[in-house]
């Protein structure tokens, strides 16, 4: 099998080990650093995130695919830095001020990273304030927020109208998920888009970074 | 008066079942080994740094009433609206499993550890809905053996932020029944600290009152309907 084909084929299995062997012999091969990424690291994560959404595979599945795909980054990172290899695009994530839930967002974070994306995480009990300087600081592309009380979800709406402030709404997509959520309350609040989960959340960034 | 229970974490562990479940694998057989043995090693996290605790307190339909309409936020019409007025008994308690489960949670998707951490979220969160049916299942058995109501009355659970009642009803709950005691906070947006706890009401009475549709106005936008299992099985249960 070649190299490229073992390398998703190990990623999808999770086999994080077998992952950091194969970056490596790419790389001492002389493949492309773009191409291990693209055809390798990211291919591999595409499909596994394909499955999930088929439901052939489930959550732990794809974590662990997760894993081994940032195993594999962790090695050509460097590489990808010197060589000035940009990523898909820049997302800034958070929980928004007032909820310590976590978990969603995490997950959001992960498979985007999955994807090829660069993550700013600003953790938890994030101001609506944080969320646009970061966007503004990191030049990011998106801004995803994540509640899951009913009483947070107010925080969104002031990113939304501060991000409107700044001028960077049409620039900056703004997603939104967490379990209170819904698409009609996405379009109220001016959200760009509703993500009820991280393979969702996954295909509408993609959408706006090509867009 | 308020009580506080002691709760052996044996009691109160979730199953490999109930564990995939959360994590929305719901036959244990489409799940391989790979992930049975990740849920397996949740459940040993579970029990290792899981630090059960409840607390409960008697009230009356009078006192119970003004915590319930709260900060006045509730929907128009709720089970809760319908049961309450109608009850034997009220309960209002507290559940929680620490703060150190959480933190093991962080800690392994700090170290990448991802499907770990995922997994004993899910175990934290199956295992916080079974300390709460542990002590409803001690207030049952009072109801069986005490009051002599022997399998005639029932008894169901209710938490703010669920079925009509609004979150903001834990504010007035939390200042009648004091789970600052089992170490419990809530912060302003009402969030419990630690994450893996919960509150409500035990309402008890004839197991008739309990009977109710999920054609409430906000019952659409409820993802499992848990009320149905839980009105059949009180009502099959004898």
């Amino acid at each position: 099998m070649e190299l490229l084909d073992q390398l998703k084929d190990s990623l999808q299995k999770g086999e994080s080990e077998q992952v950091a062997r194969f970056t490596k012999q790419g790389l001492s091969e002389k493949i492309d650093v773009r191409t291990i990424l693209d055809d390798g690291l990211i291919a591999g994560m595409s499909i596994v995130g394909a499955k999930f959404k088929d439901h052939e595979i489930f959550l732990p599945d794809v974590l662990l695919a997760a894993k081994a795909m940032y195993v594999g980054m962790d090695i050509i990172k460097p590489l990808m830095i010197k060589e000035g290899i940009p990523t898909l695009g820049k997302v800034v994530i958070g929980t928004v001020h007032g909820d310590l839930h976590d978990i969603g967002k995490n997950l959001v974070g992960i498979m985007l990273k999955g994807a090829g994306f660069e993550i700013i995480d600003l953790g938890r009990d994030v101001p609506a304030e944080k969320f646009i300087e970061a966007a503004v600081e990191s030049d990011a592309d998106v801004i995803g927020m994540s509640a899951l009380l009913t009483t947070t979800m107010p925080v969104m709406k002031k990113v939304i109208g501060l991000a409107k402030e700044k001028g960077i709404y049409d620039k900056v997509k703004i997603v939104v998920g967490g379990a209170p959520l819904s698409n009609e309350y996405a379009e109220q609040i001016g959200a760009h888009a509703y993500c009820y989960d991280g393979v969702n959340a996954v295909d509408r960034v993609k959408e706006f970074v090509k867009a | 008066m308020i009580e506080i229970f002691e709760i052996p974490t044996s009691k109160v562990v979730p199953s490999v079942a109930d564990v995939l479940l959360e994590q929305g694998i719901q036959d244990l057989k489409s799940a391989n080994e790979r992930i049975r043995k990740i849920a397996e090693t949740s459940i040993a996290n579970y029990k290792k740094y899981s630090q059960p605790a409840g607390i409960a307190r008697e009230i009356s339909c009078g006192d119970f009433d003004i915590i319930y309409r709260g900060e006045g936020n509730n929907e128009a019409e709720t089970p809760l609206d319908l049961i309450y007025p109608v009850s034997s008994g009220l309960v209002l308690f507290a559940v929680t499993l620490g703060e150190d489960i959480s933190k093991k949670i962080t800690s392994c998707f700090e170290k990448d550890e991802f499907a770990v951490g995922s997994m004993l979220d899910s175990a934290a969160s199956a295992g916080a809905e079974l300390i709460a049916d542990y002590v409803e299942s001690l207030y049952r058995k009072k109801l069986d053996e005490n009051r002599g109501y022997a399998g005639t009355m029932g008894l169901m659970r209710f938490s703010p932020g669920y079925c009509g009642w609004d979150i903001s009803g834990q504010k007035r709950l939390f200042e009648y029944l004091q789970p600052d005691k089992i170490g419990l906070e809530l912060t302003d947006s009402y969030l419990m600290k630690p994450l893996k706890s919960i509150s409500g009401v035990f309402v008890i009475g004839p197991k008739h009152i309990f009977e109710f549709e999920d054609n409430f106005a906000f019952c659409g936008e409820c993802n499992d309907h848990s009320c149905l299992e839980r009105i059949k099985s009180l009502t099959e249960n004898h």
